[in-house]
């Protein structure tokens, strides 16, 4: 049995306020960029572009607000898995649905790119 | 035994089936971390089904997304990122010993940015969808462009904000219950464990509509 007589908040990582604040503001700035760019005309890439900035702010939030930088490993791996699983439903839901109404014709790989641009 | 004599092995709020309360809180942690996965998968499955209906009909959905007003959608994201942040400063709060009352108030602010986000949705968002008439199975009587497939995008809107905002009005509640724990002296710099873990919660909501804010309010560009 360890003998813990130091003060219990040793492994606890106190996150300074600053760090909050710069994250809050990165967030802010996110959304303000998220809405503005909504309103350019990027064809297909608006998507990918909201998308982009829309993770970025997760990663900011579950890293520095949820303290996950700070984690154990297990802890990290279980979100991992998490998005892992979500990846594999959204994977697997949409090779079946985007793909119903083919005829069975061999045509190569090059086939699946109109269904993944479908997407965007 | 001499471990009982020494405080660090009694910490508040140290429940004996740990080894220390260093596992206590990392398993307290872990756990919460395996509802918020289950709550991605629960979202996920709605996400999953938004975006093959949205590949399948775009056009459509971009016409029902053009049905939501751009400007509340940003600034209940403004709202909700603040007051993730004000979560994050009630959980340090306790971390760093402050007196109850700092905890209180980050809380109590944490609640009213809450309240604000769905009275925002309610009354401007909700209540104007009804009044024009584009709330599917409610009151549904649109006529423009692409009807079927703006029905289609409308229900997958009040489904996925709805869920969300459930998950908001339980939060509110959770909090609720925090700050009362609070101001009954429950917890200090070695024990604020329920915090932080309905900070996790809290933080994961916010996700959410971090996401739904752009697959809803944002489709096809406002050009």
């Amino acid at each position: 049995m360890s003998d813990h007589t130091e003060p219990s908040g040793h492994s606890e990582h106190i996150v300074p306020v600053s760090t909050y604040l710069l994250v809050f503001l990165a967030l802010m700035v996110g959304t303000a960029l998220t809405t503005w760019i909504a309103y350019i005309d990027l064809g297909r890439w608006n998507t990918v572009v909201a998308l982009t900035i829309a993770v970025t702010k997760m990663v900011l939030v579950v890293l520095f607000f949820m303290h996950v930088k700070y984690a154990t490993g297990l802890t990290r791996v279980v979100i991992l898995a998490g998005f892992f699983w979500l990846g594999i439903m959204i994977t697997l839901s949409c090779s079946d649905e985007l793909t119903r109404g083919w005829e069975i014709v061999p045509q190569g790989w090059n086939m699946i790119l109109p269904v993944v641009f479908r997407l965007f | 035994m001499a471990e009982l004599a020494t405080h660090g092995a009694h910490p508040p709020g140290f429940a004996h089936q740990f080894e220390d309360i260093e596992q206590q809180r990392d398993a307290g942690r872990l756990g919460m971390w395996v509802f918020l996965v289950t709550e991605i998968l629960f979202f996920g499955g709605m996400f999953t089904s938004y975006t093959i209906y949205r590949a399948l009909h775009l056009a459509a959905f971009i016409q029902g997304s053009h049905q939501l007003e751009v400007k509340f959608g940003a600034t209940n994201t403004a709202v909700l990122i603040f007051s993730s942040l004000t979560m994050a400063l009630a959980i340090r709060a306790a971390q760093t010993g402050r007196k109850k009352g700092q905890i209180i108030f980050w809380l109590l602010l944490t609640m009213l940015l809450g309240a604000l986000f769905v009275g925002l949705k309610l009354r401007f968002e909700w209540y104007r969808d009804y009044v024009d008439g584009i709330i599917p199975g409610v009151h549904w009587f649109y006529n423009g462009p692409q009807a079927p497939g703006v029905k289609m995008f409308m229900c997958f809107y009040f489904f996925m904000t709805g869920l969300h905002a459930i998950h908001m009005v339980v939060g509110l509640g959770i909090l609720t219950v925090l700050v009362i724990m609070t101001a009954r002296n429950r917890f200090s710099a070695e024990y604020y464990s329920p915090l932080e873990i309905s900070g996790l919660y809290w933080h994961f909501v916010d996700i959410v509509w971090i996401f739904l804010f752009p697959l809803l309010y944002l489709i096809g560009g406002r050009y």
